[in-house]
């Protein structure tokens, strides 16, 4: 498990990590979100140990970052934003020194770089040098460094960026995989990973934790959630909108657009626990006029990031 | 610190660095422009055949000026590189310790700079086909040379920790490995001496590499000399650590 417990980052005096707390439980996959400088990367780089936090501390797998700093670095593997990797060095190389400095030596070594180059799908070019490889290359290269030594936590700063969909979607499953028995936190601006991949998803804005939740349950937070979204075919009547709204559990309608003979209404309910579609279906039925379509919304992560980094 | 791991890390470390060396053009660059450079200084300014004389001072009376800029030069990508692409993030949350990294980048560059130092053995057969030199005072100046270069080195490690621009690292190195110099030249002494009380003039040449190595280059070795590299090495060592463990950044 990893805790973090009353991190705060001050840079003179600028405070960009304020008194964060959380803690990341094995087999659970962190999405870590926020707006660019609200303290994400700041964040993670206090849970590796890449500089102390002026107060707090984080406890990784029961050792402390600042006072037993070797030992909790040994089970952290970590992807730092824009995957730096040496240039010179070829990817073996490279590799080769990052099993050696994590205590691997001879066939073992070999094997574990050997297994890992095949798992990031690097054998092809494990004799490149890395400035000759493209950024998604490079990408999996540092992320290879990061799991070769098999670690129990990963820390990975916005692991897709830069990728195409395809690699995006690689590393989402690689990620996925290997979430069994890691606790793995990992950052990004993208929301459709979040509902992808993470089972919990952290909000940060301005230095501070300002949603802890599940995708579904940031969803419900929107206030699109439950809302119906119909629309209707044939002259609409002016009293069908009325209608609806008399309806049991309807607390609003509202007209999102007319397009000639087509409109499109949203209908709020008043309690989004309790569905109101199948009334709304009937009433539209009864008065003659045909559904073009029907969902119920679920809420967008990105009008709920929206509202709760901009809102507070 | 001590543990079993510390020479461990710091050979790894090594082996990465001197791997960094020679896969991209700075080593071979410098190793060439420093045996030109000692050539063209022993041969032409110092007239290393018209001497007449079978030693090798001629030699190394330029090598503190040499080091002066060629040092730097090496020392100056030492942690401003890694800041400018963002390796030291990497390298640091790694399950080892400041001084180990600070450590084994060290010696990685001392021990290239050595190697360069090492390939001037022409020279050396030289005197030794031309006449009879006392090899005793060729080893001394040897030895003191490669101390003075891990001096400067130290410097230059300490100035590149402080900036990700390796030109700003350079430039302070240079200054800072130039006063180191100038303290024991003699028309700096010469300036002082005038009015400064003689235990003024005595201090300030003592800081200086130029006094040190010149009694180590006469083959003197003196337990006070090895002292000064030393300690200056471990106090720019010790003041680079301090600097990386306060970074507030990248």
């Amino acid at each position: 498990m990893i805790e973090v417990k009353d991190l705060t980052k001050q840079f003179g005096n600028h405070l960009a990590v304020d008194n964060i707390s959380f803690t990341a439980e094995k087999g659970e996959i962190l999405g870590f979100l926020g707006p660019n400088g609200a303290g994400k990367s700041t964040t993670m780089r206090m849970i590796t140990g890449f500089f102390p936090s002026t107060s707090g501390t984080v406890i990784v797998g029961g050792s402390d970052i600042l006072t037993q700093s070797i030992a909790a670095r040994k089970k952290i593997g970590y992807l730092p934003e824009n995957a730096p990797v040496y240039p010179d060095m070829t990817v073996s190389r490279y590799l080769d020194f990052c099993a050696e400095i994590r205590g691997f030596a001879g066939a073992a070594k070999t094997q574990r770089v050997g297994e890992t180059l095949e798992r990031c799908f690097l054998a092809t070019v494990r004799h490149q040098a890395v400035n000759t490889l493209s950024k998604g290359y490079k990408q999996r290269v540092c992320f290879a460094q990061s799991i070769l030594h098999d670690p129990e936590y990963l820390i990975l700063d916005e692991p897709t960026d830069g990728l195409d969909p395809n690699q995006k979607h690689e590393v989402r499953l690689m990620i996925r995989e290997m979430s069994a028995t890691k606790a793995i936190i990992f950052s990004t601006h993208i929301l459709d990973e979040v509902d992808t991949v993470c089972s919990r998803a952290i909000i940060i804005a301005d230095g501070k934790v300002v949603a802890d939740d599940t995708p579904d349950g940031l969803r419900r937070r929107s206030a699109f959630h439950g809302s119906v979204v119909l629309t209707v075919k044939g002259a609409a009547s002016d009293g069908m909108q009325e209608r609806i709204a008399e309806l049991d559990g309807v607390a609003s309608v509202s007209v999102v657009e007319t397009d000639g003979d087509r409109m499109t209404l949203r209908i709020f309910p008043g309690d989004p626990a309790l569905p109101v579609a199948d009334r709304v279906i009937a009433s539209v039925s009864q008065g003659g006029l045909g559904i073009a379509s029907v969902f119920v919304e679920q809420g967008r992560l990105d009008d709920v990031f929206r509202d709760i980094t901009i809102g507070k | 610190m001590l543990n079993g791991n510390f020479l461990r890390n710091i050979r790894i470390i090594m082996k990465r660095e001197f791997a960094g060396y020679f896969g991209s053009p700075v080593a071979y660059v410098f190793i060439v422009i420093f045996l030109l450079l000692t050539g063209f200084f022993t041969f032409y300014i110092s007239n290393f055949f018209e001497a007449g004389q079978a030693d090798l001072k001629g030699f190394f009376q330029w090598h503190p000026w040499l080091f002066m800029f060629l040092v730097p030069a090496i020392a100056m990508r030492l942690w401003a590189e890694e800041r400018r692409l963002g390796t030291i993030e990497l390298l640091l949350t790694l399950p080892v310790t400041v001084t180990e990294v600070v450590l084994g980048k060290f010696l990685a560059a001392w021990c290239f700079i050595g190697i360069a130092l090492a390939l001037t053995f022409p020279l050396v057969l030289t005197v030794i086909y031309l006449g009879n030199p006392d090899l005793g005072v060729i080893f001394c100046a040897y030895l003191g040379s490669f101390l003075m270069a891990g001096t400067f080195l130290s410097v230059g490690s300490m100035t590149s920790a402080i900036t990700r621009s390796q030109v700003v690292s350079f430039i302070l190195a240079v200054v800072i490995c130039l006063f180191l110099i100038l303290a024991g030249f003699a028309p700096v002494t010469a300036v002082l001496s005038g009015w400064a009380p003689i235990w003024l003039v005595d201090l300030v040449s003592s800081t200086s590499v130029l006094s040190h190595f010149a009694s180590i280059a006469r083959g003197v070795l003196d337990v006070r000399d090895l002292l000064y590299y030393l300690s200056v090495m471990a106090f720019m060592i010790f003041v680079n650590g301090v600097i990386l463990q306060n970074r507030e950044s990248a």
